[in-house]
């Protein structure tokens, strides 16, 4: 079915949980900045959680729907659009996500999927290059988008255990594995606040606050980064790279955050704050596998609650 | 080699730490051992330079003993017995990019003549005659790090990057040279541009050039750089 854009929004764009295997042609993994609030968007309609959803960035869109669907909106909370559970939207209607209450990053995901080609293994739109996802670009005023039918019914009147949800706050302390560079910067990155600048974006949260010096080293040969590496640019000011960096990066490695506490980072806006903490490669794979574990307990929950019509 | 962590993701081998064809050939002859070993868990293999870089799925590898890294770790040295000292043979493919230097094609081609003493035909001999190696691929999908530029074409970088540089334009950026497969940002001094497409999403491979090939450029006029198109 068709759904119409009457308003886009600031950056609405189609994703899902990336590309894998194509690193070595300078193509970033991309998908959703919070994977966690993309699969969990699916679950809530009964679709893999792998499927495109729409992806919003701080100013949502309006969208009308040619028929009665069910959707859901995870992440980011918008006034008078419920969160974190599936609800019915019928033809006609008109979904306006106004106003913006917390977090920064929200996906909207519809029973069925949107219908968006795959390309290089993955659905979700890589603005730089103009890959993937919708005409390879952002969601436009006027633009109608389709979902692929499905047959699906949901059983209403019930809403997930909010244990489940990820701990988003507006100063989170976030999970650090040291990097390569770590012991030519000492302790500055664990000791300050972070503050999110307005320069932020799918490639990179840059943060400000007490410069971070490197005591020691020369230039660096480029390596591999990826969604997580703590860069240190000359100027001292960290950049966290998120889902769309650059596959290879000279910069030197403060450290690296731990994959589970990526969507903490994802919903962070301009002027919130971040604080770090250390932990090892073994305790950052722990935690994976406890997010992975709530999700399974989730799915397992879920799949009473919906059925094929 | 040197095994090191790249956070909870991956494993970066270091091999090397100099930017020359013999880091090079023992980077991509570990590469492909990696790629042989066909572990399942292990995503992406990235060579660049000195270090291969081995993306991993921690949770298929959970249950490995010492953990997910440790067993990366153990396929890794497996694989570098295996490649041994012998580096892979580089520039067995060589690709030759046509390029029209100068004018409106190569905007900086005048400050390079400029910078290194020597007229524009000199910069565009020097340039089109020399051989180069593909270092990595990165940047921007497609981007080649090319090594071996003539020591006589080094220029510093822009002090402000342009904001958009055309698809196809052919840059010099210190001691290397590359091509901006897509429209993007970029620092490097423009001396010329391809019609040739260095990135083709609907191919497999879509990249058109791997580290390890080996590149030349020649020189083509505005007359056929339009015919091409």
């Amino acid at each position: 079915m068709e759904i119409k854009v009457h308003h886009a929004g600031m950056q609405t764009t189609v994703q899902d949980l990336g590309r894998r295997g194509h690193l070595a042609q300078g193509v970033p993994i991309g998908g959703a900045v919070d994977p966690v609030a993309l699969r969990l968007a699916n679950l809530l309609v009964g679709n893999a959680e792998d499927l495109p959803a729409l992806e919003i960035t701080l100013t949502g869109p309006e969208l009308e729907f040619e028929k009665d669907a069910w959707i859901a909106v995870c992440g980011a909370r918008f006034e008078g659009v419920p969160s974190w559970k599936p609800f019915r939207v019928y033809a006609g209607d008109r979904l306006k996500l106004g106003s913006r209450i917390q977090g920064c990053r929200a996906y909207l995901s519809i029973c069925g999927g949107f219908d968006v080609p795959e390309v290089m293994g993955g659905r979700g739109t890589f603005l730089p290059a103009a890959l993937g996802g919708f005409e390879g670009r952002a969601l436009r005023d006027g633009d109608v988008v389709r979902s692929v039918p499905s047959e699906r019914v949901l059983s209403g009147h019930w809403s997930i255990d909010e244990r489940v949800l990820p701990r988003y706050s507006r100063e989170p302390l976030v999970s650090v594995i040291p990097g390569s560079q770590a012991d030519e910067f000492g302790e500055t990155l664990y000791r300050d606040r972070f503050t999110v600048t307005a320069r932020s974006n799918r490639m990179g949260i840059r943060l400000e606050g007490t410069p971070i010096a490197r005591t020691s080293g020369g230039e660096l040969i480029s390596t591999a980064v990826a969604p997580g590496t703590l860069q240190v640019p000359p100027d001292g000011n960290p950049i966290v790279l998120m889902a769309d960096a650059q596959t290879l990066g000279g910069y030197p490695r403060v450290g690296h955050v731990a994959t589970a506490d990526i969507p903490l980072l994802a919903q962070l806006a301009p002027g919130d704050g971040v604080r770090f903490k250390k932990i090892t490669v073994a305790e950052a794979h722990e935690l994976a596998r406890a997010e992975e574990h709530r999700l399974a307990l989730l799915r397992q929950g879920l799949s009473e609650k919906i059925r094929r019509a | 080699m040197k095994l090191q962590p790249l956070g909870d993701v991956a494993v970066v081998a270091t091999l090397g730490d100099a930017i020359d064809p013999e880091t090079l050939g023992r980077v991509l002859a570990f590469a492909s051992a990696v790629g042989a070993a066909e572990s399942k868990a292990v995503t992406d293999i990235v060579p660049a330079y000195a270090t291969v870089t081995v993306f991993y799925d921690s949770a298929a590898l959970h249950d490995q003993p010492g953990g997910a890294y440790e067993a990366v770790c153990r396929v890794l040295q497996a694989c570098a017995l295996k490649a041994g000292a012998k580096p892979a043979a580089l520039g067995a493919r060589t690709v030759e990019i046509p390029v029209c230097y100068g004018e409106d094609y190569g905007p900086d081609i005048d400050l390079v003549a400029e910078h290194c003493r020597m007229g524009v035909d000199e910069v565009i001999a020097l340039h089109s005659g020399a051989d180069y190696l593909v270092h990595a691929i990165g940047f921007t999908p497609g981007f080649p790090y090319l090594g071996g530029l003539p020591e006589a074409l080094k220029v510093p970088r822009k002090d402000t990057p342009r904001s958009r540089v055309p698809a196809g334009s052919v840059a010099i950026g210190n001691s290397q040279t590359g091509v901006y497969p897509m429209p993007s940002p970029g620092g490097w001094q423009i001396i010329g541009r391809t019609p040739m497409q260095l990135f083709r999403p609907l191919k497999d491979p879509a990249s058109l050039l791997k580290p390890g090939d080996r590149v030349r450029f020649k020189p083509m006029s505005p007359g056929d750089f339009e015919l091409w198109r």
